[in-house]
């Protein structure tokens, strides 16, 4: 996938042939005095970075009686799977009791709407930009791009009032739409920087064959930038999926995405705090973004490569 | 020349194309500003006035305590964890550019949190430094009696739990893009420093950090949006307490907006963030637009 990917990206060109050039060299040998405390520090590093992960794990398949007596890091002596059972459907957001599987499908009807539509906004913004003279587009791409850094608490009570005043606020369209504003800069930054580095000759030959807008763009654009709708997918799922302050304000109740739904669980104040369940629950709201990223690898860097403008 | 001539039907689907950037970039952006930084200058309360009150609203957030606390916490945070962050990422990211072995499987490592959501990160680290069941009482029952690691209860170092579990969140981000930097710096470099005698943590000192000054720059910027936008890891992991020790601007704004019912001082409160992140940026698009002009000679 790297040789799809490498001669569009300047920068991942560079790194490629840099490899490359550095594989002539011998590695140095495993057991040297340096060598070892080079991989003391990067095993040291990688236990603080799992070791989250490894705590919730373990905390997600313990009794609460366990939880209550022992040791946070200890691994559990009965294992039971009662509370992922329970964080799936039966756990209390509030006053209502049906789990986080709530908010899962809503945070999939959200997603994949939001999804199609950034993703295609952005691709067409990108292609119109690169290839077509129109008005004033560059101005507006700069302020859109200056969009990209502005907090949403700056934006958000006018977007608010706005789609209250068209009987919007609060439904699946409005986060949708909302999804599809803030997503805006990157993408079409993400296809801007794509369609820029093609070759115009390419676009020329096919204004000759007499393609339209339309026709160039869904027959000759679309085909030929489909690595990188695979990275502005990557970069979409994980960031709609992670959402939590739009949805908050905007999806309404019966539509709250998983994380609003989470953050309720936590905060319930329903009885005994449940930690085994309140750690499934958290394992599972994180399982999409890290199926996504442990799938797709170096296509989740390079969506930061690319997006390291986003704020 | 023939490809040169754009018929006016293809010229109207090219401007059609672009008419929802048009929206959404004059209506959701400039107009959703616009309007903050104008309801900052009025007597809103509940709902938005259009009355002239000066700066009125300007006088009550400065003076207001729960303000100063949530921008000290920003400063806090803004130092604390970029540092923080700079240091591990540059750290991780040229120890791992020591040709090392399994290299793929330490970068997924320090990357996967960043996948992660803030909510998330935030829930799992409050359970990691629960006083009465998490650190405290393994490190207890390890055999210190006397450890204390309830952080998280302390009205002054609360807001030290919130650096951890954002350093956990984006240090790799800091790694993966300082690595790509590395990778662009030239190998001759190193030989001639070696043969010069420098040694190699003096030559990614004094040599290799000052080429990678881009980088770190566009490092710094994310990490400096993050911290001004800082909400959802505060709200799931303290919920801005214990009492307000780890009250954020983004969690002041919310609140005014949407409970306090308070919208002129939460206007006030946004245009000052607002401000806050174009300082931040400014340097950053000047050294773009003089690039972008050197690159064009």
């Amino acid at each position: 996938m790297s040789t799809t990917l490498a001669p569009t990206l300047a920068s991942a060109a560079l790194h490629s042939q840099a490899t490359a050039h550095r594989a002539e060299r011998p590695r140095p040998a495993f057991f040297s005095p340096a060598r070892m405390g080079i991989y003391f520090f990067l095993i040291s590093a990688a236990l603080f970075f799992l070791l989250p992960l490894y705590v919730m794990g373990i905390t997600s398949i313990k009794p609460m009686d366990e939880i209550r007596q022992g040791n946070i890091f200890a691994m559990p002596l009965a294992i039971t799977f009662e509370p992922w059972a329970q964080a799936w459907s039966s756990a209390c957001t509030g006053l209502e009791c049906k789990g986080i599987a709530v908010g899962f499908w809503n945070s999939m009807e959200i997603l994949v709407p939001s999804l199609l539509l950034s993703v295609f906004m952005g691709s067409l913004n990108g292609y119109a930009l690169s290839f077509w003279k129109v008005k004033w587009a560059n101005w507006l791409f700069g302020l859109l791009m200056l969009g990209a850094f502005i907090p949403y608490p700056v934006m958000i009570y006018p977007l608010v009032r706005m789609f209250a005043s068209i009987n919007m606020f609060q439904s699946i369209p409005n986060i949708v739409l909302i999804h599809t504003i803030f997503g805006m800069p990157i993408m079409t930054l993400l296809f801007r920087n794509y369609y820029a580095g093609l070759p115009v000759e390419l676009f020329k030959a096919a204004r000759i064959d007499g393609g339209g807008f339309w026709r160039i763009y869904f027959q000759l654009m679309v085909p030929m930038s489909l690595p990188i709708f695979v990275v502005a997918t990557i970069m979409q799922t994980t960031g709609i999926w992670n959402d939590f302050i739009l949805g908050l304000i905007f999806a309404g109740r019966d539509n709250f995405p998983i994380t609003v739904q989470l953050n309720n669980i936590i905060n319930s104040t329903q009885g005994e705090k449940v930690y085994n369940v309140n750690m499934a629950a958290t394992l599972l709201t994180s399982m999409v973004p890290l199926v996504v990223y442990f799938v797709s690898g170096r296509w989740f860097v390079r969506g930061i490569a690319a997006g390291a403008v986003k704020g | 020349m023939k490809n040169q001539r754009k018929g006016p039907k293809t010229a109207w689907s090219a401007h059609s194309a672009l008419l929802p950037m048009g929206l959404v970039v004059l209506i959701g952006y400039v107009a959703s500003i616009l309007w903050t930084v104008r309801i900052s200058f009025s007597n809103s309360k509940m709902l938005p006035k259009s009355d002239w009150a000066g700066i009125t609203q300007y006088l009550k957030l400065f003076a207001n305590e729960r303000w100063a606390g949530a921008l000290i916490h920003m400063v806090q945070l803004g130092v604390f964890f970029i540092l923080s962050a700079l240091v591990l990422g540059f750290l991780l990211a040229v120890f791992i550019d020591q040709k090392v072995r399994l290299e793929g499987i330490f970068r997924t490592i320090y990357l996967y949190s960043y996948a992660i959501s803030f909510v998330a990160c935030g829930v799992v680290w409050q359970w990691m430094f629960n006083p009465t069941l998490g650190i405290q009482r393994s490190l207890q029952s390890w055999g210190w009696e006397s450890a204390r690691f309830d952080w998280i209860a302390s009205q002054d170092m609360a807001i030290y739990c919130v650096v951890i579990a954002l350093l956990w969140h984006s240090a790799g981000l800091v790694m993966a893009i300082l690595l790509a930097g590395l990778r662009g710096v030239d190998e001759e470099l190193w030989k001639a420093a070696r043969i010069e005698g420098v040694p190699r943590w003096r030559y990614y000192v004094s040599i290799v950090l000052p080429q990678l000054g881009a980088t770190v720059s566009t490092a710094v910027v994310l990490l400096a949006i993050s911290v001004v936008k800082v909400y959802d890891a505060v709200v799931a992991m303290t919920n801005g307490g214990p009492g307000d020790a780890t009250d954020v601007p983004s969690k002041f704004i919310m609140d005014n907006l949407f409970e306090r019912q308070n919208i002129g001082l939460a206007s006030a409160a946004s245009t000052s963030m607002l401000i806050t992140v174009l300082i931040i940026i400014a340097p950053l698009m000047y050294a773009r637009s003089r690039s972008k002009t050197a690159a064009s000679h």
